[in-house]
């Protein structure tokens, strides 16, 4: 905690002291830039203390349960089964617990995560591997058009706030916004899967076709899409309701400040201003919120990939919770955690750079 | 990260005339009202109606029964329990463990907050630094996680974690706005008088934030209820008792969905669950567009 205690005096002393000077600004962007990346760090740090410590809290010591089952199953001594267990976890129950500590800091340093579990042999980071890219891909693939049409919808309903396309976006924003992930996927997969068989759910079950090999190909493309498609229409139609929402507010409040009506009065013509001034403006403070969005629907993919049985992260996950495989979550629990910070922190950059201001006022 | 600031109102009226006035201002907006009333409608219904309402038991000769049946409106389950008598006693420990979080995480947050930003130094770094780590841990991937392994069986328990690890947002927004009402005269006179940090906070500077923090505990409460009834349908909390959460769950694994008779099944539950949170949300919005003027007069 103590590293904490420093950014903040930091942030205390530098805040007020800033001169309008061009060196000192220059010097107040680096720090900015320099405690934003050690608070990165920090948190990435803070959470795999917190992971290592939790694990060992939970009931059932997943090492000692291993050694227990080796022991019981196979007739090994209990050295054996501890060294097997040295092996499996990458930890010696019989080290001191901050010895302990230590080793699983230095090879989550080296990107050892040490192996599954459930699947004897394979790696916590192949199973990463394996299944993160595709979580990715339909997250990100939903973000992309959700925050499109969102921003569009949340631009109309502003420009023509009280009319009845405004009560109805409105009304279907706010129903979407409502509803849950895992409620929409149920209803697709009933509706748009049973009863009006759109979708074929056991062709699309998993990340792509089972034989098909993944190269970059029209062909392959398609095939993941398709797969790809029941997961992104639920994360997609779950999130497009808020972004249009926030968006809304946003451009009613940017369509109140002085430079909107300054630009009128200088007779600039609507789209040029729609465009160029309230539209830039309003989009700003929702691209912090793109981070924090993308941890939220990286966190919900546990339940929207278990009901189509798309095979990404929250898959793998929810296997893992299921068959108490330790390594597993604990890997998977610190990827998708270093993936929100790094996602939080490129969005505090791009934003930094957007937006001027946000470097001179904003402590992050 | 910028926070949204929020107009303070009326400064000076007590909390009860203000909760008065929002009521007021909710009534005049049709939204916020209807979705007052699904709310408070079914906080009624599963408060009261469960105590007059036959015991669902499980009955080898009515099983999957369609809706429609004589003598089961929604048809009954893969057990032969009655859908619609599980579907109005199921809301309990959904609305029960829904708002439970949301206080919890709400006093956590006012807390915190508020502490934070007065006393300023040591306490707003350690306050700013937890919130920013438990903000980017993903929570449901924590919730699933803790839920799976300690079995919490009780609401109670499975409200207290819940409600523990969803503070940080409600704590960034209380603190900035503590911040700047700090430095109000009334403060400094409340402050001059050596009235004590806790007055101080909880008497003169916390009532102005009322309806601010009523929208971010509706909005807490819809948070929690989406965790749960997830949990509950992948059934990584415990299936003991009776819910919306515990009949998706069932109805899910039983392939309820494949199934034309047993459709009202898994659809009365999903009905339940967003008609709650559309009500939810409809009065938060309302609320909204109550605090920030902006949204409805111009």
């Amino acid at each position: 905690m103590s590293g904490a205690v420093d950014t903040s005096a930091a942030e205390l002393i530098e805040g007020p002291a800033v001169e309008p000077r061009p060196s000192a600004v220059r010097r107040f962007v680096n720090a900015w830039l320099v405690r934003r990346l050690f608070k990165a760090v920090l948190t990435v740090f803070i959470v795999t203390t917190g992971t290592f410590f939790l694990v060992r809290l939970l009931p059932g010591n997943p090492v000692d349960t291993y050694i227990q089952t080796q022991i019981a199953q196979t007739g090994i001594s209990y050295e054996a089964a501890a060294a097997q267990a040295k092996n499996l976890f990458s930890l010696d129950p019989n080290e001191p617990l901050i010895a302990q500590y230590f080793h699983y800091m230095v090879n989550m340093l080296h990107g050892d995560f040490g192996n599954s579990l459930l699947s004897p042999g394979t790696t916590v980071a192949s199973v990463i591997k394996t299944y993160l890219p595709w979580t990715l891909f339909s997250v990100g693939v939903a973000t992309v058009f959700s925050f499109a049409i969102g921003i569009v919808a949340g631009m109309i309903m502003a420009y023509r706030r009280e009319t009845w396309v405004d009560h109805l976006l409105t009304s279907i924003g706010s129903v979407l916004h409502a509803i849950p992930n895992y409620i929409l996927a149920i209803l697709i997969v009933v509706f748009l899967g049973v009863k009006l068989q759109v979708f074929d759910l056991t062709q699309a079950r998993g990340s792509y076709t089972p034989g098909v090999t993944p190269s970059f190909s029209l062909s392959f493309l398609n095939d993941i899409f398709y797969h790809a498609m029941l997961p992104i229409l639920a994360y997609a139609l779950t999130t497009v309701g808020s972004w249009a929402l926030v968006m809304k507010s946003s451009t009613v409040e940017t369509l109140g400040e002085d430079y909107v009506t300054v630009a009128r009065a200088r007779g600039l013509t609507d789209s040029r201003i729609r465009s160029g001034y309230v539209g830039r403006n309003a989009v700003l403070p929702l691209f912090s919120q793109l981070a924090v969005s993308l941890g939220f629907v990286v966190g919900g993919s546990i339940f929207v990939e278990k009901i189509f049985g798309y095979q990404g992260i929250g898959f793998s996950l929810f296997n893992a919770v299921n068959g108490r495989d330790y390594a597993v979550l604990q890997g998977i629990f610190l990827v998708v955690t270093i993936s929100v910070v790094a996602a939080n922190l490129l969005a505090d950059l791009l934003y930094s750079r957007m937006d001027p201001r946000i470097r001179v006022q904003g402590k992050g | 990260m910028t926070e949204a600031t929020i107009p303070v109102t009326s400064i000076g009226t007590t909390g009860v005339s203000r909760f008065a006035g929002i009521l007021r201002s909710m009534r005049r907006s049709p939204a916020g009202f209807i979705g007052f009333v699904i709310v408070a409608l079914m906080v009624l219904i599963t408060a009261i109606v469960p105590f007059v309402l036959p015991d669902v038991s499980p009955n080898v000769k009515e099983i999957l029964l369609p809706a429609g049946s004589s003598g089961h409106l929604l048809g009954t389950d893969n057990e032969g329990k009655d859908v619609l008598i599980q579907m109005i006693g199921g809301g309990r420990t959904v609305i029960f463990v829904g708002f439970f979080a949301a206080a919890i995480s709400t006093v956590l947050a006012i807390v915190l907050g508020s502490l934070a930003a007065y006393l300023g130094g040591w306490v707003d770094s350690v306050v700013v630094t937890l919130a920013d780590v438990f903000l980017t841990v993903p929570q449901i991937v924590l919730l699933a996680v803790l839920g799976a392994f300690f079995k919490l069986d009780s609401p109670l328990l499975l409200a207290l974690l819940v409600g523990g690890l969803s503070w940080p947002v409600l704590t960034r927004a209380v603190r900035a706005q503590v911040f700047s009402l700090k430095e109000r005269e009334f403060v400094e006179a409340a402050r001059l008088l050596d009235l004590g940090t806790a007055r101080v906070v909880f008497v003169e500077i916390l009532p102005n934030m009322a309806s601010f923090i009523l929208m971010n505990f509706m909005i807490g409460v819809t948070n929690a209820i989406y965790q749960l009834v997830g949990l509950y349908l992948l059934g990584l909390a415990p299936l003991t008792g009776s819910n919306w959460g515990i009949m998706l769950n069932r109805a899910w694994i039983a392939g309820a969905i494949f199934n034309d008779a047993s459709l009202a099944w898994i659809l009365s539950p999903i009905i339940a669950i967003v008609l709650l949170l559309v009500g939810l949300v409809m009065m938060t919005r309302s609320l909204e567009e109550i605090l920030n003027p902006r949204l409805r007069d111009r």
